[in-house]
């Protein structure tokens, strides 16, 4: 691969590129589903191709290949050339890259069990053996499990001197119970919603989730909640499980702070940020409990936001983004960082595969846990709703009003977590909503989600992100909203 | 007959001589026919090839200047096996013998790994196609330069009228063939070129929009244009109260909201009881004046005329004046209810089944200047954003409105509104359609392009509102 590499730099070189860097990527995926008893999806799939992007006359070029042939990288290398140069027909100015040390490196995320190693029917049984463990509760009328393994290898070379290897795995796993009663549709879903969980590890993560002990809880919380109550409309006090604030952090927290988002760059498609660069460390974004983190290294946590280098070869990295309740960081590139004032890059570039461009993208956007364990936080609430596992989410394009439902609440009263509550929702705007909170349960409770679906960018580029986040309280959250109309 | 298969002489040689061409349809059948001859060496009694190339470029603009200018190309060997009752798939983008030979082992080995399925279906046999032609050579052609050049043109627009502009233009050309042990053959290819511009103003922006198999009937100056002009419009918005107000629909918000309907027309999310038409079909759901088919031969239409097992795509109608008629099906779901397939499965193997993917919202007699000359109080909507289901039975989704909300008064458009977040149903969204315009390819950035008119509702309901 490294052949590949090389001479793909050799020829932009030559043709008068001032930096370019290469990605050839091996990606690998296995997936796997059932429904109702029968196997679903059952399919595996490789990609191996070559990515090249260029600075040609201060102009950005890039192309991609899977001709993986001296003449096709060849081709493919010029073909990036002849792009820049088209760019400079409209540029503003020239691209500056803030400074980076070349890095030779090889790394491996953590895993004990290739995914990919373990027999296919063995991992078919699990999953046939949890779908019938739902479909064993009456009432159940649909039922779906699946799983994704991805082992990604990267081979990143630059004009600069870099040649970096890493390799990753991810697993993931999920599932789904769905009840159709009367006139409405009721799921539950473990370990979450949108197809699970997914980490950075290997089949010992899928091992771990334990799905035929959580199989029949997920069957009877679907059913059980058409006989629940309608989560009313009010305002009042929330208290959040930790995936679903993990999601909030991802939409509330995360896509604001990418600054080529908050520089216009996603003006078109994902929408810029209400945070513009006279906010960074004057906005109390949050209350002075709240510590929020964008942290890449694999000491954070096995996210799907860590690596050893970005896209750009830049080493992974830990960034304050709320410190005390002040907004104090973004994410950044090479070529953005000077724009902040930022001596290098906070190394939060990714691709999705061979044939994208590298763009910012979150890493593992985290908060950091509190004092509280559940219980007291539940029993230090008089009044209020604990909600759990996401149903839907939407924000506005600058990510200030928000609105989420979550499959399933249960009212608190007392101190006491009380009734169930069916079709809950909460909505607010961004800034509100993290300046009332006032509660942050404890590292035991803290769980690091993985985001395995974000899009964005022209083509559509779709990345796995990583938040940690623990259950968490707010007071005065508008509830119920989504249901309003009746 | 091999649909579509029409890419040849002089608009091949032209496009190859800017070395972005696809491969000649041959190239692409040889490769099929390797697979076949593999299997059937190894004693696999049942085989199915997808092959697919694509050919895109995409120049990308931001700050009235290009940021972000990309090429890919890519082809893709899809393999499925059956054995017994039993079938998995297995994709490789490397198409030397040996890759070939390995990616139909490790589907054998798929497929031999799981529990026999009844209701399995054979493969079909060879099929009759309709031909569409949707291969443009002037698409296949466009190079980066031109794009370059048309965007340069939108940002000087945007830098004369004090605005900022980003946007994308987009060229690219595709092909699949679909071949099988039992004979079937199927070919198709087509271009596409999309232009979506937003322009940026005081704190306002609004957006245009369109993607066409022909670049030729994109206008770039003529979409910033309107883009800016509205921009211009948006600014200073005064906040108004949620609540229910009629709506004017640009074609790209009824888009982006109707095209969430596109499964729930499936027998499968029908049978599987996860579909907002479980129990209603033959119900009267929407208003008269709404009629929906699905239908690639519409002239707007893109993709081929078959489905993800070489079945002809039939021409469904959906919805007749408010009536819910049919569904789509696939094998599988045709078997089980007793009906015939139309065409529109998925590739197997999968779990959701089928889906109508070319939707046609039958227009009406009116246009966007009647609908506002009629209204006394509402709001015209340019485009809806972040759209989720909130409920799946009642089909409840929530969003926002976006890049240009504003009032109408006494039959004239006046100020920018902030935008309102809705909760809205769209099964009721489509029972209160007080008037239609012309119905036209529209493209949003939430579902599928579609054929659909603008729409004039009553009663929309909004329940929160932002701050711009």
């Amino acid at each position: 691969m490294w052949e590949y590499c090389g001479h793909s730099l050799d020829v932009v070189r030559l043709r008068g590129a001032t930096y370019a860097d290469v990605r050839v990527i091996h990606q690998r995926q296995r997936d796997l589903s059932t429904k109702n008893g029968q196997v679903g999806t059952l399919g595996q799939s490789e990609s191996l191709g070559l990515g090249i992007r260029v600075i040609v006359g201060g102009a950005w070029g890039f192309a991609s290949t899977d001709a993986l042939t001296r003449e096709g990288v060849a081709a493919c290398a010029a073909q990036a050339v002849a792009i820049a140069k088209a760019s400079a027909l409209a540029k503003k100015g020239d691209v500056r890259l803030a400074p980076e040390t070349a890095y030779v490196d090889s790394w491996q995320s953590p895993f004990v069990k290739d995914p990919f190693e373990i027999p296919l029917d063995r991992q078919l049984e699990l999953l046939l053996a949890a779908d019938e463990a739902m479909r064993r509760v009456k009432g159940v009328t649909l039922t779906e499990t699946g799983m994704q393994f991805r082992k990604v290898d990267t081979w990143f070379a630059s004009s600069e001197g870099s040649k970096i290897h890493q390799r990753r795995v991810v697993s993931g796993c999920g599932i789904v119970a769905t009840c159709f009663q009367g006139d409405a549709i009721q799921k539950r879903s473990y370990p979450n919603s949108f197809g699970g969980q997914y980490v950075l590890g290997g089949y010992e993560f899928i091992e771990s989730l334990d799905l035929l002990k959580h199989a029949p809880r997920v069957g009877e919380q679907a059913v059980a909640l058409h006989g629940a109550a309608q989560c009313p409309e009010r305002t009042g006090t929330l208290i959040l499980g930790a995936s679903q604030l993990g999601l909030q952090i991802h939409e509330s927290i995360g896509h604001p702070i990418e600054l080529d988002r908050v520089l216009g760059q996603e003006a078109n498609f994902a929408g810029t940020s209400f945070l513009t660069l006279d906010q960074l460390h004057r906005l109390r974004y949050a209350s002075p409990i709240v510590n929020v983190v964008a942290d890449a290294r694999i000491t954070h946590g096995p996210g799907l936001g860590a690596f050893a280098y970005d896209d750009e070869g830049v080493p992974a990295q830990r960034i304050d983004i709320i410190k005390a309740g002040e907004f104090c960081g973004y994410l950044s590139s090479r070529e953005t960082a000077h724009l902040v004032g930022l001596p290098r890059s906070g190394g939060t570039v990714r691709a999705e595969s061979w044939s994208r461009l590298p763009m910012i993208r979150m890493t593992n956007v985290s908060i950091l846990p509190g004092p509280w364990t559940l219980e007291n936080l539940i029993a230090d609430t008089d009044e209020g709703f604990l909600m759990e596992t996401n149903r839907s989410w939407s924000i506005d394009d600058r990510r200030y009003q928000f609105q989420f439902s979550t499959e399933i609440a249960w009212e608190i009263q007392g101190g006491q977590k009380t009734r169930m509550l069916k079709n809950p929702s909460y909505s607010g705007i961004t800034t509100e909503f993290w300046n009332s909170c006032d509660a942050i349960c404890n590292d035991d409770h803290w769980i690091l989600w993985g985001t395995p679906n974000c899009g964005k960018g022209q083509p559509m580029q779709t990345m796995g992100t990583g938040h940690g986040a623990s259950p968490v309280r707010f007071r005065n959250v508008k509830i119920g909203t989504a249901f309003s109309g009746g | 007959m091999n649909a579509g298969m029409t890419m040849r002489g002089t608009a091949a040689k032209q496009a190859q001589a800017d070395g972005e061409a696809l491969r000649d349809v041959q190239e692409l059948r040889a490769i099929a026919a390797t697979v076949l001859r593999l299997a059937k060496q190894r004693g696999v009694p049942e085989t199915e090839v997808h092959v697919e190339e694509m050919v895109d470029a995409l120049t990308r603009f931001a700050n009235n200047a290009i940021h972000q200018n990309v090429a890919e190309r890519g082809l893709t060997v899809s393999i499925r096996t059956v054995l017994e009752g039993r079938t998995a798939r297995v994709t490789t983008n490397r198409v030397d013998e040996d890759a070939l030979r390995a990616a139909l082992e490790d589907s054998l080995a798929l497929a031999a790994s799981q529990p026999q399925d009844a209701q399995l279906l054979p493969l079909p046999g060879k099929q009759k196609y309709r031909v569409v032609q949707r291969f443009i050579p002037a698409t296949a052609k466009l190079t980066a330069e031109e794009r370059a050049r048309a965007v340069k043109r939108a940002c000087e627009l945007a830098e004369r009228t004090g605005q900022v502009a980003a946007g994308i233009f987009e060229s690219g050309q595709s092909q699949t063939v679909l071949s099988n042990s039992r004979g079937l053959f199927a070919a198709y290819r087509q271009t596409q070129a999309e232009f979506s511009v937003t322009m940026q103003h005081d704190g306002a922006a609004s957006w245009a929009k369109a993607n066409a198999a022909d670049v030729r009937a994109i206008n770039p100056i003529a979409l910033a244009r309107t883009a800016s002009e509205k921009a211009a419009r948006a600014r200073n918005p005064v906040e108004f109260d949620p609540g229910r107000y009629t709506v004017i629909l640009e074609p790209a918000a009824v888009l982006d909201l109707a095209g969430y309907l596109f499964y729930d027309f499936a027998a499968t999310a029908v049978e599987d009881q996860r579909s907002c038409f479980s129990g209603r079909l033959g119900k009267t759901l929407f208003g008269k004046n709404i009629t929906i088919t699905d239908d690639v031969y519409h002239p707007e239409q893109s993709g081929p005329p078959f489905d993800g097992e070489g079945l002809l795509r039939d021409r469904v109608v959906l919805v007749e004046q408010g009536v819910l008629r049919n569904l789509v099906y696939s094998r599988r779901s045709a078997k089980a209810a007793r009906k015939k397939p139309t065409g529109h499965g998925f590739a197997l193997p999968n779990e959701y089944g089928e889906a109508p993917v070319n939707l046609v919202i039958a227009g009406g007699n009116s246009s966007l200047a009647e609908m506002v000359r009629s209204t006394e109080r509402g709001l015209l909507v340019t485009r809806l954003w972040y759209i989720r289901e909130v409920d799946p039975y009642e089909k409840i989704m929530t969003g926002m409105t976006r890049d240009g909300l504003y009032l109408v008064e006494k039959g004239r458009i006046g100020g920018a509104a902030r935008n309102f977040r809705f909760n809205q149903s769209v099964l009721e969204m489509l029972a209160n359609v007080e008037l239609l315009g012309a119905a036209h390819r529209a493209s949003g950035e939430e579902s599928m392009e579609m054929v659909v008119p603008p729409m004039k509702i009553r009663g929309f309901q909004f329940t929160e509102v932002t701050k711009f």
